[in-house]
């Protein structure tokens, strides 16, 4: 009996041995909402789109195996300083006040933000153009800042609480806001639905304080290994071509950006 | 622990708490006053009205808060802009703001779990106190007033008082219909200053406090009411 039970707590041992070196991957967070065409999940639970893709590519290109992690988007960044994702690969922009928090590797994407309201409106991203209207940004993002830096004293309201993309856009179809400030290519998407093809993009908007420097990987602070990994194979899919073949598929412009 | 966002958001707190109080006591009111027919059509019929009132019952109950709450603002939010002239009429201002829809949603839910709690009480109310006071020669709904509803929200008043704290924690999932009520605040602050646990406790002890507040006030008004003696 007593060597059974050792036998037994020897194979334990070894198999959570085995167990600690095979969960040697690495867990990219993402968005658990939809962020076509960046990130996308079919019923049947594929993923697709430019980041997926992108991303897998990277990984590939540093030899390590990925994860796709989905959390809330509210809680991407405790996520990864918990340590419950190694990295965020989520179309998060680079910018110097999530700096103080993450560290980031170098851009693979930069889009400019736009703001959307519907045909009939005068409006033309100025912020005298939204006195009195209502205008809405999803929750923690630079173009939740911008509303709230360039429109908050001319609008009536600004409703930057939205979880996810889609929700805002559901409210100005609905007449609740009567513009949105967001990401002009994840607009694109929706703007070619029934729901949003009475709405147009009135500005692109540019504030490099707020824009920051595109998008990049995010990472713990301190993570240099990681961050220098990334960094690299960001550079080989660039150069080996991998990352046009991939963007060609989604974008008929340089998403990568000047 | 880091507290030094406390001041900055302080005022936004306070207009949190103004928004939750108003959500809570406004569907608690009116909740309660749905739930009073609702309980008791389904004990005096006419039997198709108990029907009804027993299919809004177990719809609320079957179904979660958060579903009932999206189907209203964002059902209700995709079916008005198909309305001509909605957006012109004077009611608009008040359809596109989402406090309402927050309204009618916990009002329903309210109503619906209060609504099966009077059932049970109306039921439970000896039929002889009922019988004498008819024999009394009072007329139907001065046995309701004076007699049946007294009876009834005598037994079943700690289990209402649950009810209001259940509603009071049900309060932040209107945060996700845009409203920025304490909780909505509290991920505010969550999102601008990337702390997890300090604004979380803080909320956590605003509910326990409102919590104890609700529970001491009604503690009183049970006490208030006379129990019967004991035979």
């Amino acid at each position: 009996m007593k060597t059974l039970l050792k036998t037994l707590m020897a194979a334990t041992f070894v198999a959570g041995l085995g167990m600690g070196t095979a969960s040697a991957e690495i867990k990219l967070g993402l968005d658990t909402a939809p962020y076509p065409p960046f990130a996308d999940q079919d019923a049947a639970g594929v993923r697709s789109g430019f980041e997926i893709e992108l991303g897998e590519a990277i990984c590939a290109a540093m030899g390590e195996t990925c994860v796709w992690t989905p959390i809330a988007w509210d809680g991407i960044i405790p996520a990864l300083t918990s340590g419950k994702i190694d990295a965020i690969f989520a179309s998060m922009s680079i910018t110097a006040e999530r700096m103080e928090t993450i560290d980031f590797s170098n851009k693979y994407y930069s889009t400019p933000a736009a703001l959307v309201a519907a045909k009939t409106m005068e409006i033309d991203g100025t912020p005298e153009s939204l006195k009195g209207k209502i205008v809405g940004a999803q929750v923690s993002t630079i173009h939740a800042n911008y509303a709230e830096k360039y429109f908050k004293d001319m609008a009536s309201d600004i409703k930057v609480t939205y979880q996810a993309f889609d929700e805002h856009n559901a409210d100005l179809v609905a007449g609740r806001l009567d513009a949105v400030v967001g990401d002009s290519l994840a607009f694109s998407d929706f703007l070619g639905t029934d729901e949003g093809k009475s709405f147009e993009i009135k500005a692109l908007l540019t504030d490099e304080e707020i824009f920051g420097k595109g998008v990049g990987v995010g990472m713990r602070k301190g993570d240099e290994e990681l961050k220098a990994k990334f960094n690299a194979a960001i550079e080989k899919v660039r150069a080996d071509g991998t990352y046009d073949t991939i963007a060609k598929k989604y974008f008929d412009f340089d998403i990568f950006g000047g | 622990m880091i507290w030094n966002w406390f001041p900055k958001y302080f005022e936004q707190l306070m207009g949190g708490l103004v928004l939750t109080l108003e959500l809570v006591f406004i569907a608690i009111f009116f909740g309660m006053l749905l739930a009073i027919p609702l309980g008791l059509v389904q004990v005096t019929g006419p039997k198709w009205l108990g029907r009804i009132a027993l299919a809004f019952c177990t719809v609320v109950r079957g179904t979660p808060l958060l579903i009932q709450l999206w189907l209203i603002y964002y059902g209700l939010g995709s079916i008005f802009p198909s309305i001509p002239g909605i957006r012109e009429s004077m009611l608009w201002p008040y359809l596109r703001d989402a406090f309402p829809y927050a309204v009618v949603a916990f009002t329903f839910s309210v109503a619906g779990y209060s609504g099966e709690v009077m059932r049970g009480a109306f039921a439970g109310v000896p039929q002889g106190e009922l019988e004498a006071a008819r024999a009394m020669g009072m007329s139907p709904f001065k046995v309701l007033w004076r007699i049946w509803l007294p009876r009834a929200l005598q037994n079943v008043f700690p289990t209402l008082a649950g009810e209001m704290v259940l509603t009071l924690k049900s309060t932040p999932l209107a945060a996700t219909i845009t409203i920025q009520e304490l909780f909505g605040v509290g991920t505010q602050i969550r999102q601008d200053t990337y702390r997890v646990y300090e604004p979380l406790l803080m909320l956590g002890g605003i509910y326990i406090i409102l919590t104890g507040i609700i529970v001491v006030v009604m503690r009183y008004f049970e006490n208030r009411i006379p129990r019967p003696t004991a035979a």
